[in-house]
């Protein structure tokens, strides 16, 4: 790991005079940029300063401030803490900041939904359509007077419910005894759908002449929501020559369930269980992520013990999210269901232990601020110790001898949907994704959170980016987390699992946090502004599944129709997480 | 359903035809064939999708109940799952899956959200229940349910299937189909084809107030 400048110590205000000014709210961090010289401020941070992977872009709305912020968060590749900036605008549409997709293609789905959500307008953005809603649907729902049609009040717990414990239905509340609302003037007689037009026009042309001169048609095939290789509710538009893939778009919000709105009428500790649904196939990083933000903002220290069993459930939560992903992804290459259920076998033992420990297989709720939420029950130690150190090396290795030979495999993931180091940087991804490029990055090392830098392992990379070195990749992840976990369950300390007492509601301190850790997927990263009232202004989540997406189309031009289910396979994708 | 209750039809058998003849209702034997071999939708929507995922393989094994078969297209299956939540956006492809669906079909709300909502009914993006769409056979609480759960749902359709009869259900009925359903269509909000008249009016009153 290289030591780098501390965002404090690096003065941007007087390298870039008159642009950027410090961001002195507070308990806000960073700067502030001039939207006019966001593109030189960017270029110079990216060539001279190294911030070269832009991870997360995000909206605020300050309704009834005459303020809407686009805060964007940026990292070193070699390591390092994040640097966010901000682009401050007035709240007068349209609102308009200009877009980074010519320097960061990263970017791309990201401004996509914040237009979507919060209806900024990004100029020079080359497609800027919805992309969680559909087109023609009314108003942008993360804006603060954006009212569902469920509304009942701004914060929880509603007044009506608590302290009397009444229980209303909200269909009641509601004219059409339903969770729908239309616009005033809305005429369904006469409205016309605008149905998907915009899709299909933003997919290049469909006739072209070869060169031959012969007049000559690409097709359209959709794949989804409604499909078995998609793992869930997403959709896939092509445009195809033949078989070869001319064009591609990812097509999302199937699975879009509001995180965020209600995220925010929630408090701070409500969200916890909400964080379990959003990859729910590793619902303790999710809860790890949310519980490292809001603890930063919170400042308090977490007990040795809590930390150690934190780490070891993250760990756990690695193989059994890993098992899933390869097992999807063999079946994506065609070896029909055998080598998933041999996984889901392991992915069994690893949910009975959360099931001890946490009270449920899937949606563990587990983290508290400032610990966890119980310690480990009787015999919990002991079966963990039997997995890690008996039966999952050798069952991983089963799968390596199994599967990494298999002539099936190799031919077809060997030099496929690869991605260029140069490529997945721009493009923001994170993960196996990355690490398959050749980028040894990973937050655990990066950027080091709890206590991950007690632990000896290794950071798996691959050298081709190609699908076969995603799925090593991940192989050797989980050899890896078996090894963290052999050293964590060894060393584990006894004492105090909680900071304080154990409390329902918790007095967050206003300002801004962002808290991220390395989840089986990439990148996990909750951007969290608190005004110091029960629940949160705005709560973000940087999903590494949706923006693991971006590079998608890039990876399958040029590469046949079969290509897309396997490509899609090796990035491990989530709706829950894409589509939140 | 075991032999002797197949076997038992409430006739009596001579005594040099036992052990070569059964007699049986057809209701019976068609209920029993039908409810051994039902064929799911390959769809999956959220986390309960998941644990549908676990009760099919080696430890739950759904095939015991001859369930394993899934079709990824619904014109071959008998049986869709709605395992997770489900959104405005993704509505008109369910209510369209499941007219694709031949008879008999039958709908499984898996899950609170299926159910109801769940936690995420509050969502603008967001179902309060598929029942509100399509009718729905069993309900399974849980969020998710547990696999075990999911069995004990699917066992109850099994007990919902045996006791149907063939002079009654829906399919074999005369007149036109009456199993399908309007879709819904993406507006400013999804709009229910059979609400239209409602909207309307709303809209109307809202204007004159």
């Amino acid at each position: 790991m290289t030591t780098s400048i501390a965002v404090e110590t690096l003065d941007l205000s007087s390298f870039f005079p008159g642009i950027v000014s410090h961001d002195t709210r507070p308990g806000y961090s960073g700067w502030v940029v001039d939207k006019l010289h966001l593109f030189e401020f960017v270029l110079k941070l990216r060539d001279e300063y190294g911030y070269d992977l832009l991870s997360s872009v995000t909206g605020v709305d300050y309704y009834p401030d005459d303020k809407m912020e686009v805060v964007y968060h940026s990292f070193k590749t070699t390591g390092g803490p994040v640097l966010n900036y901000k682009v401050q605008v007035p709240r007068q549409d349209p609102v308009e900041v200009p877009s980074l997709v010519s320097i960061f293609p990263g970017v791309e789905l990201q401004e996509r939904e914040i237009w979507d959500l919060f209806g900024i307008v990004f100029t020079g953005h080359p497609d800027l359509r919805r992309i969680l809603m559909w087109e023609g649907f009314s108003g942008h729902p993360l804006r603060k007077d954006w009212k569902e049609a469920y509304f009942e009040e701004e914060s929880k717990p509603f007044k009506s419910r608590w302290p009397e414990g009444k229980i209303i239905h909200a269909e009641n509340n509601n004219k059409f005894n339903d969770n729908i609302s239309y616009p005033s003037g809305f005429d369904p007689e006469k409205w016309v759908p605008e149905g998907e037009a915009a899709l299909y026009g933003a997919l290049a042309k469909y006739e072209y002449t070869s060169s031959d001169g012969i007049k000559s048609d690409n097709i359209v095939v959709n794949l989804g929501p409604q499909h078995p290789s998609t793992h869930g509710v997403f959709r896939v538009t092509v445009v195809l020559d033949g078989e070869n893939i001319v064009n591609l778009k990812p097509v999302m919000g199937y699975l879009h369930r509001n995180h965020e709105k209600i995220g925010e009428r929630n408090t701070f500790l409500q969200n916890m269980p909400y964080t379990d649904r959003l990859d729910y196939l590793s619902s303790l990083s999710n809860n790890f992520g949310y519980a490292l933000a809001v603890e930063k903002l919170m400042n308090i220290a977490i007990p040795e013990r809590a930390d150690y069993i934190r780490v070891i459930m993250a760990e756990l939560t690695r193989i059994s999210n890993h098992c899933m992903a390869l097992g999807a992804l063999f079946n994506d290459l065609g070896t029909f269901f055998t080598p998933l259920i041999y996984l889901l076998e392991e992915r069994e033992l690893i949910l009975d232990i959360f099931e001890a420990v946490t009270g449920s297989r899937m949606m563990c709720n587990y983290f508290r601020f400032g610990g966890v939420a119980r310690d480990l029950p009787e015999g919990t130690y002991e079966k963990i110790k039997g997995l890690v150190f008996e039966r999952l090396p050798r069952k991983i290795d089963e799968i390596d001898r199994f599967m990494s030979e298999n002539e099936i495999i190799r031919s077809r993931a060997i030099g496929q949907g690869i991605l260029t180091p140069e490529e997945a940087i721009r493009h923001s991804a994170t993960g196996p994704l990355l690490r398959a490029s050749g980028i040894p990055y990973d937050i655990r090392r990066a950027d080091p959170y709890s206590v991950y830098e007690r632990f000896d392992f290794d950071i798996a990379v691959g050298q081709h980016g190609d699908i076969y070195d995603r799925y090593l990749v991940r192989l050797i992840e989980m050899r890896q987390s078996v090894r963290i976990i052999q050293q964590a369950i060894k060393g584990l300390p006894a004492g105090e699992i909680q900071t304080g007492k154990p409390q329902y509601q918790v007095r967050v301190p206003a300002g801004e946090s962002y808290g991220r850790v390395e989840s089986p997927k990439g990148e996990l990263g909750f951007y969290v502004i608190s005004t110091g009232k029960p629940s949160p202004w705005r709560y973000h989540v940087r999903a590494p599944s949706f923006i693991n997406l971006t590079p998608y189309g890039h990876m399958c031009k040029g590469q046949k129709i079969a290509d897309i289910v396997a490509i899609l396979g090796s990035i491990d994708i989530v709706l829950g997480e894409v589509d939140r | 359903m075991d032999v002797k209750e197949i076997n038992s039809p409430g006739y009596d058998i001579p005594d040099d035809l036992e052990n070569q003849v059964a007699i049986t209702t057809l209701d019976k034997i068609y209920n029993w064939g039908r409810s051994a071999s039902v064929w799911p939708l390959m769809f999956a929507l959220a986390c309960c999708g998941i644990e549908y995922i676990c009760a099919q393989a080696s430890r739950f094994d759904l095939s015991r109940f001859g369930m394993e078969v899934t079709r990824p297209s619904p014109r071959q299956s008998d049986l869709m799952l709605v395992s997770g939540t489900v959104t405005k956006k993704m509505m008109p492809t369910i209510v369209r899956l499941y007219n694709q669906m031949p008879e008999p079909k039958y709908v499984i709300a898996m899950g609170a959200c299926a159910s109801g909502g769940g936690p995420f009914k509050e969502g603008y993006n967001v179902v309060s229940g598929i029942d509100r769409y399509i009718p729905v056979d069993v309900y399974i609480p849980g969020c998710p349910p547990t696999p075990q759960a999911l069995l004990n749902g699917l066992i109850k359709l099994q007990e919902k299937i045996s006791k149907q009869s063939l002079k009654t259900v829906r399919w074999y009925q005369k007149g036109e189909d009456r199993a399908s359903i309007p879709v819904p269509i993406l507006g400013p909000d999804l709009i229910d084809p059979r609400k239209i008249t409602l909207i309307t009016n709303s809209q109307v009153e809202e204007k004159s107030s």
